[in-house]
């Protein structure tokens, strides 16, 4: 099991490797084939009606003189050795792993991340930690009342939540709930869990809700597949012959079995979604990564958009490995190798 | 009184395409310490009319019709809970592939722990002590060891002695065992039909084996009741039934069934035909269609259902044809073709 | 009989009249009656000022969809940033916080009056006024000043910024910047003789230099802590507040300033007690949160989301909360000399005659949200604005096709040509824009081919960018220009100044190719009589609409939505939006 890690583990460093090469090629070769110099790059992070000189001194202050692999190869020293920032009146020192400074707002991409981070695990953990259990036990009554007006109406709804998109439920909730009725908070309102654990729960419970329903509607229909599925299977009939009350066939022995490939869909859901929430950020305004990513990569901002690719990959790479280890973990089955 | 009765036991599962008629009238007795073989072709019943004894069949989709009689207690009327009070405890069921049949992420001694906790209030270490006994009891060797290890660590005869294990650790007065050797090699099949015996003896429990296999009744049943269409077609004692077969039925299945005392040259007989779609059963004798023998009634298979008769004391058979007739048939045409022993 | 016919008429008119606005009460536009004008009312707040008061305290709420470039005034370059600067930073001059025409007046700030202009206009001094204090309690002298203006121009620290001071004041040689300059004598450019006195070199006359004097660039900035680039994390305050907490891309506070002191400032009112400002919130969704009352501005200013626009004008009560400003703003469609057949003059005039002028307000949203019919380069907000029409477009404004035609024929295509025309394609109303032109100019036989390009790279790497138009035949291009401030030079400058493009691209200057415009430019900047100096560009307007090079549009309009529990709203004409130091929210 550990050398199986650490092999997965040496394997997820090298993918980041790769990512980080494949991001960084993009942002310039995309550009190169269509005609770009060092100062038509410079030109995105300039203000409007620059001169041709701004342009220049920009164009070396960024370096984009230097051939892209020198570039490169800067940008990976400063992950292990961290840098110096000359901030005009100054020079700074960045400390390993630094990421690099913002080509627009000149802060360090760093602590940036892992502010933005705190802010998507506020909105991931909450939420999943609501779709799973809604989903789950959605999914569960469903299938023991298959045909049922429960399992109908789970259904349907579930339909609805899966095929109306966030940006659409979530606006409309805003509007019901926070403007109309008052109830919730509005959107672009986050408070740190360490400053007000209560508020931070507050401002948080609508984008919770609104991205659990789009979740656990996946879930519950995945979850009655899945107890169907598995309520027909011999070894539940022969938890019944033994005598068993039918709640712990189902629980211990129907919903155990379905509940191991959901768990692994969990683990990656939560990974993907670590990378960034991106619709649900940016409609109810969090200041999360994936608000981040998207806002990087329209202005081109390269820390930026290096920085968020690598965090995202990152998770869900950290995310595969966990759930890998977990289906081991859970089936006796399963070997890992 | 007996042990177990059945008296004219009728399941049904409606279906959008009709009724289902899976169980169509079936009575039988069965004491303590003897063993009842029910032999039919897959479709038959047979299995639908043991989970009807154990009460495992989902009140929603299935109706149970008929008398159970365990012990004094009728089985088909009983609340839910109180049949469920003697599964496990009074009767038990072994079933057909014990990989499928145990839950894979539990191991073998907590899955016998489970049954045995649920009936007796013991400790975790009582029960495990327990299970190491009765694994070592259906002859599995190191079972201290073996007790925590998983259903797939172990090869397919150990995993059924494990099932059987599990079956039989609340001591249950009735043992229904599923077509247990259907999975097995032959050699195995032979170890575990052995350890069904002894331990049957051991307890005095009474047996039902249910197979499409007429070895293996023929080594363990005292008593044979053949199924077809959800109906039964003949019941006897076992010796009975292989000499003096009444059925044509059974004589096909005779013919049918691979011998080692027959010459290789001669070719298996099978039943012509198909076993029939238990929502449209054929009117009348539902083996007419089948039957090489049923123009001899003069269209009386085709539109009345044949009754379970006494032919001669305690064999059973429902079948149109003659007493005679069908003893003349069995002499000189069905046997000497078997070159029976 | 007459007599009582004529009274019954009379008096039967009166009350039909009075009846019928009796009627029309029921919505509220009744500000005829409203002295004080606290009743919402659409337009409330232009030219005038909507619920006037004088109470201090509250705190206001405010929502950016996107990010400053900069809290930094050194380098920022935002008609908001710099409207909303005015609260935390002093700069020499400001445009006045009032309402209608006399919000384009600038008022002295930090500095006691005007700038005093000597040796024809290539020198310009200014009196600080004493007893500013900055937040940390020190107090500001012209040094701070001339810091200030000369870091500025270090455009390695600060790329983001105007580029007015190292264009016009004379550097000494090889300066690179306070930073790594540092000791150089810069007295060639700005001098001290003393504390409050501040001099400015310029290496020509600019008679306008006063508009540069109201830039943020002049806001004092203390040598000692002027940390560069993180200096926008925190801007050290001149004004009536400071900064409490700054979240660089997510939030900051600003809270009064104790060191404030209202004696020396005779402009501001300082009534909030607290300003809050959120960043990067989604614009549908503050337009939501300012109609349902949790905020209060939406800071951009350029108005609501299409989204919520019908539902502003649709409801009445809501639509008297709404403003609908005119802008110094022109939308307007470049049309090259270096791609032909557009070289012929004729050709190009057959386009300005052709084109569908109420398709292209359409295109940009209409009367409300979209702007007004343009005819001239600057719009009517810029002083020495002159109204002409050169290509009148027919008496419904949707082209002239029999004038098109002529000027076709005479530039030797009577039956039309083919043409190629860019627009940025991220803007659904540079794409509706292109298409109205397309069917307009159909109609006269020049068929068109629309071509969307990144607008991130559409001025350095497509329309503004000369070898690639030439070499791909672009020749007409939509475009917009704002005025950094509102007058011609401001408006006019950086796009009908043929020196400005660059062949390396970049510029918004696509097609004004025009020798003697440059020369018209150099004599206006130059001309410190301001009445003067306007004439001259209202001059290089009609000059340039004589070379057809460039299809005005519309002058921009926004809708703007006041939010609940605001006092002194009113929109600033030099800004084009709500006046930020001015608000109450007591």
């Amino acid at each position: 099991m550990f050398a199986y890690i650490v092999r997965r583990l040496a394997a997820a460093v090298v993918l980041l490797f790769a990512v980080s090469v494949v991001t960084f090629a993009i942002f310039f070769l995309v550009p190169r084939f269509a005609g770009a110099t060092p100062e038509t790059l410079a030109t995105r992070y300039v203000g409007r009606a620059a001169t041709a000189e701004t342009v220049k001194l920009t164009a070396e202050r960024l370096g984009f003189y230097d051939p892209v692999p020198v570039q490169y190869g800067r940008w990976v020293k400063a992950i292990f050795v961290g840098t110096e920032y000359d901030y005009g009146a100054g020079v700074e020192q960045c400390p390993a792993p630094c990421l690099g400074y913002s080509f627009i707002t000149r802060q360090a991409v760093w602590p940036d991340l892992l502010d933005r981070t705190t802010v998507t695990l506020s909105l991931a953990v909450g939420a999943s930690v609501i779709w799973l259990l809604m989903g789950v036990s959605t999914g569960v009554l469903s299938a023991l009342r298959r045909g049922s007006i429960f399992d109908r109406m789970a259904m349907g709804v579930s339909l609805a939540g899966v095929s109306m998109p966030i940006f659409f439920t979530g606006m409309v909730s805003l509007v019901l709930f926070s403007y109309t009725l008052g109830i919730t908070a509005p959107g672009g309102h986050y408070t740190p869990f360490t400053q007000n654990p209560a508020t931070w729960a507050y401002n948080l419970l609508l984008p919770w809700i609104t991205l659990a329903f789009l979740f656990s509607a996946a879930y519950a229909r995945l979850t009655r597949a899945g107890m169907l599925e598995t309520m027909g299977e011999d070894y539940i009939r022969t938890a019944q012959a033994k005598g068993l009350p039918q709640r712990t066939v189902v629980v211990r022995h129907g919903l155990r079995s379905t509940l191991t490939p959901i768990l692994t869909i969990f683990g990656l859901d939560v990974g993907l979604l670590l990378g960034g929430a991106v619709l649900t950020e940016k409609t109810f305004s969090l200041p999360g990564l994936g608000k981040y990513a998207v806002d990087a990569i329209v202005a081109n901002d390269l820390p930026k958009v290096m920085g968020v690719v690598l965090f995202a990959a990152a998770f869900i790479v950290i995310a595969n490995l966990i759930v890998d280890l977990l289906y081991a973990v859970v089936d006796p089955r399963v070997r890992l190798g | 009184m007996t042990f177990l009765q059945l008296r004219d036991l009728r399941v049904s599962f409606p279906t959008d395409d009709g009724v289902v008629r899976a169980v169509d009238g079936i009575t039988f007795a069965l004491e303590r310490g003897r063993t009842l073989g029910i032999v039919g072709e897959s479709g038959s019943g047979k299995s639908v009319t043991s989970l009807a004894i154990l009460g495992l069949h989902n009140r929603r989709n299935a109706n149970v019709a008929g008398e159970i009689w365990l012990d004094g207690a009728e089985l088909v009327g009983m609340p839910a809970d109180d049949v469920r009070a003697l599964r496990g405890k009074k009767m038990a069921m072994i079933f057909q592939d014990p990989l499928s049949s145990m839950h894979p992420y539990y191991t073998i001694g907590a899955q016998i722990i489970e049954a045995y906790r649920v009936h007796n209030a013991v400790s975790k270490v009582v029960a495990r002590r327990h299970a190491i006994d009765m694994l070592g009891r259906v002859g599995i060797p190191q079972p201290d060891r073996r007790v925590d290890d998983y259903p797939h660590q172990f090869s397919g005869g150990m995993r059924q002695r494990a099932m059987i294990a599990m079956a039989l650790s609340c001591d249950p007065e009735l043992l229904i065992a599923d077509e247990p050797t259907t999975a097995l090699d032959v050699t195995v099949q032979a170890q575990i039909l052995d350890l069904m015996r002894d331990l049957q003896q051991e307890f005095n429990s009474a047996l039902i084996i249910i197979t499409h296999d007429l070895g293996v009744v023929a080594e363990l049943a005292d008593d044979i009741l053949v199924m077809y269409g959800g109906r039964c077609a003949e019941y006897a004692a076992a010796d009975d039934l292989f000499e003096r077969p009444e059925h044509p039925y059974t004589w096909g299945l005779l013919g049918s069934m691979p011998r080692l005392d027959r010459a290789r040259t001669k070719r298996l007989l099978p039943i012509r035909g198909t076993p029939p779609s238990l929502i449209h059963l054929p009117s009348g004798c539902a083996f007419h269609p089948r039957c090489g023998y049923a123009e001899r009634n003069g269209g009386k298979s085709e539109k009345v259902v044949p009754e379970l008769v006494e032919s001669t004391g305690r064999h059973l058979v429902a079948c149109h044809l003659p007493i005679e007739v069908r003893r003349r048939v069995w002499q000189e045409e069905i046997s000497p073709s078997l070159e029976a022993r | 009989m007459k007599s009582r016919t004529a009274i019954a008429v009379a008096l039967a008119t009166a009350l039909a009249l009075g009846a019928a606005s009796a009627c029309g009460g029921d919505t509220p536009n009744n500000n005829n009656t409203n002295n004080n004008n606290t009743t919402p009312a659409f337009n409330a707040a232009m030219g005038k000022v909507f619920n006037p008061s004088d109470k201090k305290g509250g705190t206001i709420k405010l929502a950016n969809s996107g990010d400053w470039d900069s809290l930094d005034t050194g380098e920022t370059y935002y008609g908001f940033a710099w409207n909303f600067s005015r609260l935390y930073a002093r700069g020499l001059l400001m445009f006045r916080p009032a309402p209608g025409a006399a919000g384009n007046e600038l008022a002295p700030d930090l500095a006691e009056g005007m700038g005093v202009p000597s040796d024809g206009g290539k020198t310009w001094t200014y009196k600080i006024r004493s007893g500013v204090k900055f937040e940390d309690g020190t107090v500001v002298t012209s040094k701070d000043v001339k810091h200030a203006v000369l870091r500025s121009t270090d455009k390695k620290t600060f790329p983001n910024g105007p580029a007015y001071f190292e264009q016009f004041l004379n550097l000494p040689a090889g300066y690179d910047g306070p930073y790594r300059s540092k000791g150089m004598n810069t007295d060639s450019a700005i001098e001290t003789p003393d504390d409050n006195t501040i001099v400015f070199h310029l290496k020509q006359a600019f008679g306008g230099f006063d508009y540069l004097a109201q830039l943020a660039q002049t806001a004092p900035v203390p040598e000692a802590k002027d940390t560069g680039a993180k200096y926008r994390e925190h801007f050290i305050s001149t004004g009536p507040y400071m900064f409490e907490k700054v979240e660089v891309g997510k939030q900051y506070t600003l809270v009064r300033n104790p060191m404030w002191d209202q004696a020396t400032d005779p402009i501001r009112k300082a009534l909030p007690d607290r300003y809050e400002v959120s960043l990067n919130v989604n614009a549908d969704d503050i337009d939501n949160r300012i109609l349902s009352g949790d905020v209060h501005i939406d800071v951009a200013g350029t108005g609501v989301q299409p989204a919520s626009l019908g539902r502003v004008l649709g409801d009445p009560n809501l639509k008297a909360r709404a403003d609908n400003p005119t802008l110094a703003r022109l939308w307007y469609t470049s049309i090259t000399t270096q791609v032909a057949p557009f070289d012929n003059i004729e050709c190009r005039k057959a386009v300005l005659y052709a084109a569908d002028r109420t398709g292209y307000q359409t295109a940009y949203g209409g009367p409300f949200s979209g702007g007004d019919i343009a005819t001239t380069i600057m719009p009517p907000l810029i002083p020495g604005y002159q109204k002409f029409d050169l290509y009148p477009a027919g008496a419904d404004n949707k082209g002239d096709v029999t004038k098109a035609k002529e000027a076709l024929t005479k530039c030797g295509k009577p039956d039309g040509f083919e043409a190629t025309m860019g627009y940025r394609a991220e803007r659904p109303r540079e794409k509706a824009t292109a298409e109205s032109l397309q069917q307009a100019l159909a109609r006269v036989g020049i068929k068109l081919t629309l071509k969307g390009f990144p607008q991130g790279d559409y001025f350095s790497q497509f329309c503004g960018n000369p070898p690639y138009l030439r070499a791909n035949k672009i020749a007409l291009c939509t475009n917009g220009w704002g005025a950094d401030w509102n007058d011609g030079f401001g408006f006019l400058s950086q796009i009908t100044d043929s020196r400005v493009i660059r062949e390396t691209g970049g510029s918004s200057n696509i097609s004004v190719r025009i020798p003697q415009v440059d020369q018209m430019i150099d004599q206006a900047l130059a001309e410190t009589d301001t009445a003067k100096r306007e004439a001259i560009w209202a001059q290089i307007d009609k000059r340039v609409m004589e070379e057809a090079v460039i299809l005005p549009g519309v002058y921009a309009k926004s809708l703007l939505v006041r939010g609940n529990g605001l006092t002194n709203v009113f929109v600033n004409e030099a800004f084009g939006m709500y006046d930020y130091l001015a608000l109450g929210v007591a």
